[in-house]
């Protein structure tokens, strides 16, 4: 019961909120305009094909560092505590806005022109151990037995690894993308740091939106996100369970 | 025999973890075809063994040969063994067919022979509809089945078990024993199989291979080795039995329980101290006063299935096992003999604790690195043997009494006392006679009763 409560106060009414926000024009009158404007505003359109480009982009990137990272902090031959993994973790416990304002000194004091490079290195930064941490779990808790019944099979190492470790790591790295590929899609702290406003992301316009008191549009915005990021979870389907054993 | 009879021979074979030994020297041989267990208590090494013959763990020292050329150095992909793994180690992302095509699918196999090879394994383990199944809906019984399938559709040289059926329960071991054995009998494959199952090694076996610490005890067919066990491990290890303290007084005769019995052992010398093994079954219960070798009183009997189990207590004070399917009433007097065929007499392994220490003062030995209080009239600084009967050991609830701490590490009940060995805390070992009562794995304190010691000057040329 009491998580009922909770539930209908966080999720059910803010939900419903935005609902009747992107359902209402300036003056409270009931209407579609909100959603029929996204839709044929070009601008708006491609800053949120250019807001999945960058989240795709990202999180490969994160799957490309993460799980090699994963794979030796879970290998006991290489990696014999439990502090690394930590470590790893570790920057997880600083607020993202700060370490992103930090990266920001960082290239500015380095001379680095600010644009699409820092932007993807400031979220690979900032998003990569939600990609190691769901990928090292179940590299940690992988059967060893099963790597050796298949090099007792005659997998050669490579093998191994392809039609073994990361068939069997699949959910780990779905949940790392779950993790990396949604919060990208809607940030704006990052891409206004980081580019000075150069790169304008989908979370961007949302922000802007609500912070000129344009409520309504900004919560249809934030409306056809939340649809997009249900319908991408949906494209995971029976994965989902087996993600969630990945996180815990 | 031919030399090109043996598969696999392995020879002075040793691996240590960290500084614990866990294979010493291990002598052995395979003949092709044959069905080898290797069978031991859990920690003995035997495991270590089958995964150092896949491949999975190198030797220390030694040697393994298949085929005569040895394979040290080969992974394990590039053996032609296969194993069917304790915990089956399906792969949960494929399903029945493609878990069993998945060694072939490596090999380049045609789609079509792998197909064939596939559909002719899992008939031969009873599972021919299941091929499009989830591994992980199946039993633990099919699981098996398709691990078994798994390994042999690669028709490898030597198929090697991991305690197989450990996770069955026992009606379905019992059933699953049957069909391995006829699977051995079709395939022809070389198997070596690992467990810890007495009785699985007796059912299943050409050759046993009995470990224990590391060491191999015992090679032999399963009648040798349970009716002939060469020490008393084997024969507490193997089967019930009552081992006794025996002495040999010539050939074909032999002393236990108080009681001079006809045996068809020779060649121990005479009046020399041996272990007597009598197997429980093998003491028979008379009404003919002739025939009567001893008397005993029932003080207990209790049905299990099959026959009777009865302790009995001899007129001269040792307590037996006797199993027969008849029942005697708890409290009569029975009248009872052994079949001189029936008694197995084994050589002592030793007769007391032979210990190497040297000389403080007149007051104390140092042994195993501890101050030992024994009065002695040698030089400090003098290296000495020191030998402690079995009865020269105490053992101490309390730690803080003993010279030295250890623990109760296997315990033979000898009819009228309890023989124990004893690891210490530095893993050297204690033999011990008493009538306590210690379980497995009790900490005791350990102090040496000087009285019984006899000390003696290490030979230079030792």
């Amino acid at each position: 019961m009491p998580y009922f409560i909770f539930l209908v106060i966080f999720v059910v009414l803010p939900l419903l909120l935005i609902l009747i926000y992107a359902l209402q024009d300036g003056s409270g009158h009931f209407t579609l305009s909100n959603i029929t404007k996204f839709f044929s505003d070009g601008d708006s359109l491609s800053t949120f094909a250019l807001s999945i480009e960058v989240a795709i982009e990202n999180t490969a990137l994160c799957i490309l560092i993460g799980y090699p990272a994963a794979w030796i902090l879970a290998n006991k031959d290489l990696n014999r505590s439990a502090v690394t993994v930590v470590l790893f973790i570790l920057p997880m416990w600083i607020n993202a806005l700060m370490r992103t304002l930090a990266t920001a000194e960082l290239f500015t004091m380095a001379g680095i022109q600010l644009g699409k490079g820092t932007l993807l290195f400031g979220m690979c930064y900032d998003y990569l151990p939600f990609m190691i941490y769901p990928i090292y779990n179940v590299l940690n808790k992988m059967d060893k037995s099963y790597a050796e019944a298949a090099q007792d099979l005659g997998a050669t190492p490579g093998e191994v690894f392809r039609k073994v470790t990361l068939p069997l790591s699949m959910p780990g790295i779905m949940s790392g993308v779950m993790m990396v590929f949604m919060p990208t899609v809607s940030t704006f702290a990052i891409s206004e740091f980081l580019t000075n406003n150069k790169i304008k992301l989908f979370g961007t316009i949302i922000q802007e939106n609500i912070n000129n008191s344009m409520w309504n549009y900004g919560a249809a915005l934030a409306f056809i996100m939340l649809i997009i990021i249900g319908i991408s979870t949906l494209f995971q389907g029976d994965e989902e369970t087996t993600a969630e054993r990945g996180i815990v | 025999m031919a030399r090109e009879e043996r598969i696999i021979n392995i020879e002075h074979l040793s691996k240590s973890f960290g500084d614990k030994k866990v294979l010493d020297d291990i002598n052995l041989y395979v003949r092709r075809g044959e069905f080898l267990t290797l069978l031991g208590p859990s920690g003995c090494g035997k495991t270590t063994l089958l995964r150092m013959i896949a491949g999975f763990l190198q030797p220390d020292e030694g040697s393994i040969l298949l085929d005569g050329k040895d394979i040290a150095g080969v992974p394990p992909h590039e053996r032609p063994l296969n194993t069917v793994f304790q915990r089956y180690a399906l792969f949960p992302h494929l399903d029945v067919y493609d878990n069993i095509a998945f060694g072939l699918k490596l090999k380049k196999t045609p789609e079509e022979e792998i197909d064939k090879r596939v559909r002719k394994v899992l008939k031969l383990v009873a599972m021919s509809d299941y091929e499009d199944r989830d591994v992980e809906t199946l039993s633990g019984g099919q699981q098996q089945r398709i691990a078994i399938a798994r390994a042999i559709v690669n028709q490898p040289k030597v198929l090697l078990l991991d305690e197989p059926l450990a996770a069955l329960d026992l009606k379905m071991r019992k059933d699953m024993q049957i069909e391995l054995k006829e699977m051995h009998k079709k395939l022809g494959i070389t198997f070596i199989y690992v467990t810890h199952d007495q009785e699985e090694a007796l059912t299943l076996s050409d050759t046993i291979v009995v470990i224990n610490e590391g060491k191999i005890q015992q090679i032999g067919t399963p009648t040798d080795i349970y009716n002939e066990p060469v020490n008393a491990f084997v024969a507490d290890f193997i089967g019930e039995s009552n081992i006794l303290k025996g002495r040999m007084i010539k050939d074909r005769q032999v002393a236990f329980i108080k009681h001079i019995f006809d045996c068809v052992d020779e060649g121990f010398g005479e009046d020399v101290p041996v272990d007597v093994v009598v197997r429980p079954e093998d003491i028979y219960f008379t009404t003919d006063p002739a025939k009567c070798q001893f008397k005993a009183t029932v003080n207990s009997c209790i049905f299990k299935g099959v026959h009777y189990e009865m302790w009995v207590d001899t007129d001269t004070g040792y307590e037996l096992m006797i199993q027969d399917y008849d029942p005697y009433p708890v409290g009569s007097e029975v009248m009872l003999y052994i079949d001189p065929d029936d008694i197995q007499v084994m050589k002592k392994e030793r007769r007391s604790n032979v210990l190497s220490g040297v000389v403080k003062d007149q007051e104390t030995i140092r042994i195993f690195d501890e101050d030992f209080p024994i009065p002695n009239d040698f030089e400090a600084g003098t290296e000495v043997v020191v030998d402690v009967p079995f009865e020269g050991v105490e053992l101490l609830d309390d730690l803080e009494e003993g010279v030295l701490n250890g623990e109760v590490h296997f315990i033979l009940y000898m009819g009228n006392h309890y023989h124990l060995t004893i690891k210490t805390d530095d893993g050297d070992y204690l033999y011990v006679d008493t009538n306590d009562i210690w379980d497995k794995g009790d900490l005791v304190g350990i102090k040496l009763l000087p009285k019984t010691i006899k000390l003696s000057k290490k030979d230079e040329n030792d």
